[in-house]
């Protein structure tokens, strides 16, 4: 078990002089974004563009948005074992390493919110004083180890395998695997909940919020997938079939309808007849008392997500991977917006007592959050990489057997 | 869970000779490690910072602990601000729950309450953190929307306009402490809701919660000069509090558990305010609520807000 460590992590760092670069580039970005938080830690949140008017901001839409891409990674894994896909299979543990890299980066983005990381023992049970049931933050916090740990551990049991020569056995993971499939649903509605169980806060209030985190996840899950796949099928010798990425194309462009479906429900619930409750919605989409710095944000995302889901709806289109990309990396941003700074900012505006106060991010808040993305794309590369040498055989026990190298990965 | 024991004459006595005792104990350890690592340990001493780190949620310390914490707070502030104060744990009463009424009549939007709320609380002066927010209303509408934060209390009453203010209303049904992820905070037997300020982890998600826009942060660390100290503080209450933490109206628990009325009370020119034992039937608050047209703000939402408004 140790060797078995000890060469997936010497897999991780082998690699040509733009593998380095690469490497090297994330690990800049990350010590920016780690000095940027220390001068965060010295000075407190001031440093941020927070206030008591607006006290969530950037790092949280990020953590909104991250929970989304979490989950979805795990949706390879349905088709995959469902359906019996092989094709599919093959790049399940790219999905699951996408999933413990978007983990991370989630909870990193809690923990840089908080004013008192130092005092972040007091949520372990036993030792602190965890609020569950209760608080819906202590069920994200439970929903979100649990689902690190099961996106840890079956990945790794299935490359173990892989690497002692063994076929994994369907039976000993397969549980697990079903496990991972629900808790991809419970994580994102669990943070859902977190914010629709606000009553003082009417734009979060909605018991279709659930259901939009989940269909907005199912967009830019996939179209991160499909962009990862295919900077994978050129830069690795790993086989990756188009028949993957046209199911996935294909998930993403049902979901988007989907997703603007809520979008327009929601809007003619909140303008048909207009009450206070949609004070929010108005802000975000036309502004308030003369403030709308969200207006262009939101108008940007609504049409990214519109040109996307045409391009995603039309077979002829959807099938030119170039379009393809285009309809990914437009969701991907569209998504981002919507859910991201389009969601969790205008809950705060107008305040509970009909104060209109605007949020801008500081340079800080941006740093950080390019840290953790990087951070975050740094553990996926290194992951990525151990996982394709070990399916590949490249690294395999030295074992006898082993000297008959395995045809194909699984 | 939190059990209402209000310490009888003797027991208050013993309490403070411990403490005092213990307190020279453990100044006299610190002293040493001192010596060799000041200014280190963010002004704080070693001891004082590994205590303070270990220390354990208020509800859950012994009374030596709790005495060795307050402690650490007097010493930890006269470090920070240079000024002597003392620190006490004021237990609830028994038989008290606390509430106020407000006569939206006589309220005249001076004020006053908020600036006596800031010097009584200890509260941060350049963060312009205030516990009571008084709205300038327009006559004939209870809409918050075009309510007047940001008005000039030289000039009022303006034509047109009625007052309201608005704080922490101690609700029953408390959205924020079932926010809390780490239970630090929570509501008492005299139905204030309380915080602990050394267990907070600042996530603000009580924040997010309060329909009434309550609860306030300390985005850096509450700026005062020694000369805008109040002594007399307590630790569920006005203590200076540390950067990173959540703080709110506490219907002024260094006073009011000893039978005084709050700050904001106090400081009311006009009468407006009416605070007092819900549980007292010859209360004046008891007939307010049954003599008055009330109401309380967003009711609907069900949090149970102990704090009703009323005109003449």
């Amino acid at each position: 078990m140790l060797r078995f460590a000890l060469d997936g992590m010497a897999a991780m760092f082998r690699g040509g002089r733009a593998y380095w670069l690469w490497l090297g580039f994330l690990a800049t970005l990350v010590a920016i974004g780690v000095l940027a938080y220390a001068r965060q830690m010295q000075t407190g949140l001031i440093v941020t563009g927070m206030s008591d008017q607006v006290s969530w901001g950037f790092y949280i839409s990020n953590f909104t948005f991250l929970v989304g891409i979490a989950a979805a990674a795990v949706l390879l894994v349905i088709p995959a074992y469902i359906f019996n896909r092989k094709d599919v299979k093959s790049v399940v543990l790219i999905g699951e390493g996408l999933a413990v890299a978007a983990v991370v980066a989630a909870m990193l983005f809690v923990i840089v919110d908080l004013g008192r990381p130092d005092r972040i023992l007091h949520l372990m049970p036993g030792i602190g004083r965890f609020n569950f049931p209760q608080s819906m933050l202590a069920w994200d916090i439970l929903v979100l180890t649990g689902y690190l740990a099961l996106n840890l551990l079956i990945p790794m049991y299935v490359h173990y395998c892989h690497y002692r020569n063994r076929e994994p056995v369907l039976k000993a993971y397969f549980p697990f695997v079903v496990l991972a499939m629900f808790w991809a649903i419970s994580i994102h509605t669990v943070t859902a909940f977190l914010f629709a169980a606000n009553t003082a806060r009417p734009f979060w209030n909605l018991a279709l919020l659930a259901p939009r985190f989940i269909a907005t996840a199912f967009v830019s899950g996939p179209a991160l997938i499909i962009l990862v796949l295919l900077v994978l099928r050129r830069v690795t010798r790993y086989p990756i079939e188009q028949s993957v990425i046209n199911t996935l194309a294909l998930i993403m462009a049902f979901a988007l309808q989907i997703s603007l479906f809520f979008v327009g429900a929601e809007l003619f619930t909140d303008f048909y007849n207009e009450t206070a409750h949609a004070a929010s919605v108005r802000y975000l989409y036309f502004g308030l008392e003369g403030m709308n710095a969200l207006q262009p944000f939101i108008w940007a995302a609504l049409a990214m997500n519109v040109v996307a889901v045409v391009i995603l709806s039309i077979h002829s289109l959807r099938r030119q991977n170039r379009l393809l990309v285009a309809a990914c990396v437009l969701a991907f941003i569209g998504i981002w917006l919507e859910k991201g700074i389009g969601f969790v900012i205008p809950g705060f505006i107008p305040t509970p007592l009909g104060e209109v106060f605007e949020y801008t991010p500081t340079w800080t808040e941006f740093t950080v959050a390019v840290g953790i993305w990087a951070l975050a794309i740094l553990i996926f590369t290194l992951l990525a990489k151990a996982s394709i040498a070990i399916s590949t055989g490249a690294v395999r026990a030295p074992t006898q057997e082993s000297a008959a190298a395995r045809p194909a990965a699984t | 869970m939190m059990k209402p024991q209000p310490p009888t004459e003797s027991e208050a006595g013993f309490d403070t000779y411990r403490r005092k005792f213990l307190g020279n104990v453990v100044k006299a350890a610190g002293a040493g490690v001192a010596a060799t690592a000041t200014a280190a340990w963010g002004g704080s001493t070693f001891v004082d910072a590994m205590g303070g780190f270990f220390q354990d949620h208020y509800q859950r310390m012994s009374p030596d602990e709790i005495a060795a914490a307050l402690e650490r707070i007097e010493r930890r502030a006269a470090r920070d601000y240079g000024v002597d104060i003392r620190c006490e744990d004021t237990k609830p009463l028994p038989g008290t729950v606390f509430g106020y009424a407000l006569n939206i009549s006589k309220c005249k939007g001076y004020r006053d309450c908020v600036s006596a709320c800031v010097r009584e609380n200890n509260i941060g002066r350049d963060s312009q953190v205030q516990y009571i927010r008084v709205l300038e209303m327009d006559e004939g509408t209870l809409n918050l929307e075009s309510a007047n934060h940001y008005y000039d209390p030289e000039t009022v009453p303006s034509e047109g306009k009625y007052y309201m203010p608005v704080q922490c209303m101690q609700c029953d049904n408390p959205p924020c402490v079932k926010a809390c992820p780490t239970k630090a905070t929570w509501k008492d037997p005299d139905g204030i809701v309380v915080i602990d300020y050394d267990w907070c982890i600042g996530c603000r998600y009580c924040m997010a919660a309060c329909p009434y826009w309550a609860r306030h942060f300390n985005w850096s660390k509450p700026e005062l000069g020694p000369e805008d100290i109040n002594p007399d503080t307590n630790y569920l209450g006005n203590r200076p509090r540390p950067v990173g933490v959540v703080e709110k109206c506490h219907y002024c628990t260094q006073r009011t558990r000893k039978g005084r009325q709050p700050a904001c009370q106090e400081a009311c020119p006009t009468g407006a305010r009416i605070f007092g034992n819900l549980l007292d039937p010859d209360s004046e608050i008891r007939y307010v609520l049954a003599n008055k047209k009330v109401f309380r703000l967003k009711e609907e939402l069900g949090a149970e807000p102990k704090f009703w408004y009323f005109t003449d």
